[in-house]
């Protein structure tokens, strides 16, 4: 297994590289460059190329590329346009705020998608399957941000029982207080993931309910509840694999649930950054989100393989 | 006895099996070894033995759907291929090869194009050849008519909307579009019920005599080769292990193999018994196989020759029987050494 | 029968009912969706909404560009605004009914050239094989490594906001996922004996994959791609939610969706109707695209 685990690694690294291409290239594409904001318009044009040579602007691209990256890699994320402050840091302040939303989210979407899902696959050509149907496609319709907007119209403005935005007191959850800032931003995020994986464990605990295997165990006369644990030993694998993906959406996707709540997250920083044009705050969070996504998808792969034997060619 | 149609000289073909990140090699399937055989124009050739014996590969290495390794294969005087060798001075193209012989396959569903109507399917072989869109559609209403299906309402149906029997006889129409000389046919009858398989093995006698063909016929069901071959080929493993006429070759089989396929053949005869023993031990790992005769390790008779050196197909008689088997013996006298 | 189950079934609509005669596929694909009154019905709706997009000022009575401070956010019932009024004071009904034009055409172009260009490619990579499918796909991989809004927000946000961004960004977007499934499929039906056959009567590479691979995976793909756009048109939304998609004043549902947010205290309702119809559209895909990929693969 730990073969394995070298392997997906040693692939990851030149997708990685390829994202920073990416990355790299969007930077390059932006309107205007980083010394534009540094260089008053009436400067001469000597003194701005000499600005611009000692930002090593001027130099090839690969060579600037290499340079960028030397940075990226060693932690140094640059410098935020407008607050003139590092960016690793503002940046690793906010990633831990959004895992605050993230963590429970996907738990939360998870654990009720699971349920959701196997109770209509139990229940397969019942109403209650049925009316699970409509929901899952209502679900995958739902605009998240759309819910969250309404969720607030519900619950904060027409309640007033829970706060609108903000993250409150901030810190990890200890307080009711804090709590009540999570709850409605949290329940918004967790569709995404409660909506998949519910469809995902309904086909995969039919799929495996139709088996004859299933019809064995159960002509031996073991009891359904035993019956269960043997059915979902056996969609976990597959469930686990869209996990890794669920949770790298929700670290990506969090901004515009962040948005709408004005969580002071990754999300919130690119919002931020993105309305102030603040290239070198943007381009980080986004490569280190994509860093974290690609690093998530090889641990999910790797945890498979450990359970599947299947997977370990 | 009538011309050689074909001729195939040491066809081989072996596959590599990939893993790893890199594609590295891990080892080789040897699919087909160092096979050679004569089909004689107008005759049926059978080709037996067990799944994974190589006789589908050889089917397609024949039409060149795969490419061989190695070997040479003539046909009708002319080599296939780019180089001529020294026994055929012309070569023949992939393209006219593709003209002269066809490949009819066992699935009959899979091996038609299931957007595509009866007519189509067949029409495509000559529209592809150059023939005018209009004039592939009446070539095609023609081979439907001589496949025993009536064009008016079978033209224009799909794969779908047909049962095996009738989807065959398409394949068998698709294979004769292009007027080709030989056939092969890859199991053909396999997959249908046995009363359907019957009609269209009367079908494929009729359309042979009619169009002068010459067949191949591959698989792994007996009675059925028996039935409709003249010759018999039979393999393992890859290998030919013995070739002979018909009738011979089931009344005396002489490699070890042949007679342990022959007696397996369940009958309900009750005067033929199994007097042979059964095969014995598990089939062997076509990536690696046995060093030397390749049925050794399921021989009854083996010997120490057998694991040293592979034996060489050799003629038996002069009615073109040949066995490779070390211990067999041959009534020319030159006994292969025990 | 026997022989029908040899076909391992990932391609879907490689099977259908035996007892349909005489009909080709996409001849009884019409038929079976004809008889779904659900898919039928969302079809219509759909078809509503885009005629009314777009003869918007046949049906609307107001500019959508003109507002009035004196009918800021009043709400739903309003005499002259039946839907009420948006924070500059433009017609509710009218801005909506104008939005969907660009939402629409945020949904829809998208995906229709990511199809293009990713079905292009992805049948390419399955079809060619070894090295041509091997930098293809790896690429792909590298785009694949973004979770796919934030490939969107990145491309917009870098790139500037505007509506030629926007397509832009998700284009990009849903090529990848277009990709694999061309791929995918293609190897599949590649591998087919028919293929084969079709190569053994001597048809050319190319001839082979006009005529027998093409009209295959066409079906699997449009499904895929078609399934697609209601997660464009979220996605759109999304972006003009953000300001990185379509710029103001312009209409579009996403764009009204943010702007309206200060109508939340005020006039909740309001606030949320532009979410209304982004759900209803998408839905209306999603349910049709459902339809469309049972019309196309009936198992038995």
């Amino acid at each position: 297994m730990w073969r394995y685990a070298l392997r997906r690694l040693g692939y990851a690294v030149p997708i990685l590289i390829g994202v920073s291409i990416v990355v790299f290239a969007l930077i390059k594409m932006a309107p205007g460059d980083a010394a534009d904001l540094l260089i008053p318009p009436e400067t001469p044009k000597e003194v701005a190329a000499q600005i611009r040579a000692k930002l090593g602007l001027d130099k090839p691209m690969h060579v600037q590329y290499a340079v960028w990256l030397g940075r990226m890699v060693r932690g140094d994320l640059g410098i935020s346009i407008v607050t003139n402050e590092p960016v690793a840091a503002s940046l690793l302040n906010a990633l831990g705020n959004t895992l605050m939303l993230a963590v429970p989210a996907a738990v939360l979407g998870f654990a009720l998608g699971t349920i959701l899902g196997a109770l209509a696959a139990f229940n397969h050509g019942t109403i209650l399957d049925r009316v699970f149907s409509a929901a899952a496609i209502t679900g995958v319709s739902l605009p998240h941000y759309w819910v969250g907007i309404v969720l607030v119209a519900i619950f904060a403005v027409t309640l007033n029982a829970l706060p609108a935005q903000g993250m409150g007191p901030g810190g990890i959850p200890r307080t009711w207080e804090q709590v009540r800032h999570l709850i409605l931003p949290v329940f918004t995020l967790s569709l995404i993931p409660m909506g998949v994986v519910s469809r995902l464990v309904r086909a995969n605990v039919l799929e495996i309910i139709g088996q004859e295997f299933v019809g064995a165990l159960r002509a031996k006369g073991l009891l359904d509840r035993r019956v269960l644990v043997h059915v979902m030993k056996n969609a976990s694998p597959s469930v686990m694999a869209l996990m890794g993906l669920q949770l790298g959406y929700l670290l990506g996707g969090s901004i515009l649930v962040e948005t709408v709540f004005n969580w002071p997250g990754s999300g919130g920083l690119m919002n931020l950054a993105i309305f102030r044009r603040d290239v070198p705050v943007l381009s980080a969070t986004i490569l280190t989100i994509a860093a974290l996504f690609v690093l998530i998808n090889i641990a999910v792969d790797v945890l498979q393989a450990a359970v599947d034997p299947r997977i370990r060619r | 006895m009538s011309p050689r149609l074909l001729t195939v000289r040491d066809l081989t073909k072996h596959f590599p099996l990939k893993g790893g990140l890199l594609g590295t090699s891990r080892g080789v399937v040897q699919a087909v070894d160092r096979v050679s055989f004569d089909v004689h124009e107008g005759e049926t050739l059978g080709i037996v033995g067990e799944s994974g014996c190589g006789k589908s590969t050889t089917a397609r290495l024949l039409v060149r759907l795969i490419e061989p390794d190695s070997g040479e294969v003539t046909f009708d005087g002319a080599t296939v291929g780019r180089r001529p060798s020294e026994n055929a001075h012309t070569t023949i193209g992939l393209r006219e090869l593709r003209r002269q012989v066809q490949m009819v396959f066992q699935d009959s569903y899979s091996s038609l194009n299931p957007r595509l109507s009866a007519a189509a399917s067949i029409a495509y072989g000559p529209f592809v050849h150059g023939m005018a869109r209009a004039a592939a559609r009446e070539r095609a209403h023609e081979l439907l008519q001589a496949v025993g299906l009536d064009p008016g309402p079978f033209a224009n149906r799909y794969p779908h909307e047909l049962s095996g029997g009738q989807r065959q006889r398409i394949n068998i129409a698709r294979a004769l579009a292009l007027e080709p000389r030989l056939v092969l046919l890859d199991e053909a009858v396999s997959a249908l019920d046995k009363s359907i398989g019957a009609q269209v093995l009367n079908l494929l006698a009729d359309l042979k005599e009619r169009f002068h063909l010459t067949y191949v016929f591959i698989s792994h069901d007996l009675n059925v080769v028996r039935h409709i071959s003249d010759r018999v080929m039979v393999m393992y493993l890859g290998k030919v292990v013995e070739i002979g006429d018909v009738e011979t070759l089931y009344r005396e089989p002489q490699h070890p193999y042949t007679r342990a396929l022959l007696s397996a053949m369940p009958s309900m005869d009750p005067s033929r018994r199994t007097l042979e023993a059964p095969l014995s031990g598990d089939p062997p790992n076509p990536i690696n196989p046995p060093s030397g005769c390749r049925f050794r390790t399921r021989c009854p008779i083996a010997g120490d020759v057998c694991a040293r050196e592979e034996p060489a197909l050799t003629a038996f008689d002069n009615a073109g029987h040949a066995v490779a088997c070390h211990k067999v013996l041959l009534p020319s006298g030159s006994r292969r050494a025990a | 029968m026997a022989t029908d189950t040899t076909i391992a079934l990932a391609v879907p609509g490689l099977r259908a009912a035996p007892n349909e005669v005489g009909q080709a596929y996409w001849g009884n694909v019409r038929r079976r969706v004809y008889r779904d009154k659900v898919t039928v019905g969302v079809i219509l709706i759909l078809c509503a909404i885009v005629l009314m997009s777009i003869a918007a000022p046949l049906v609307t009575a107001h500019d959508p560009a003109q507002g009035s401070v004196f009918k800021r956010l009043k709400p739903p019932g309003f005499p002259g605004h039946w839907l009420g009024t948006d924070e500059v004071g433009r017609d509710l009904w009218t801005r909506m009914v104008y939005g969907g034009r660009l939402s629409l055409l945020c949904g829809v172009v998208p995906v229709f050239l990511a199809l293009t260009i990713g079905g292009t490619l992805g049948v390419v990579a399955g079809f060619a094989g070894s090295i041509v499918n091997t930098v293809i796909m790896r690429s792909m991989d590298v785009l694949y490594a973004f979770p796919s809004i934030l490939l969107a927000i990145a491309i917009c946000g870098m790139l500037g906001a505007g509506l030629r961004n926007t397509i832009l960004a998700l284009t990009v977007t849903f090529i990848p996922p277009i990709v694999r499934i061309s791929e995918s499929v293609t190897t599949q039906v590649r591998g087919l004996d028919f293929v084969e056959a079709a190569r053994a009567s001597g048809g050319s590479a190319l001839s082979v994959l006009r005529h027998h691979v093409v009209n295959n995976v066409l079906g699997p793909i449009l499904v895929y791609a078609t399934s697609l756009i209601s997660v464009c048109i979220i996605l759109s939304a999304g972006l003009s939610f953000l300001g990185l998609g379509v710029t103001p004043p312009n209409p579009e549902w996403g764009l009204m969706l943010n702007s309206l947010r200060s109508a939340l205290w005020v006039n909740p309702v309001i606030a949320a109707l532009p979410g209304v119809m982004i759900f209803v559209t998408s839905m209306c895909f999603n349910l049709m695209s459902d339809g469309l990929r049972q019309a196309m693969d009936v198992r038995l």
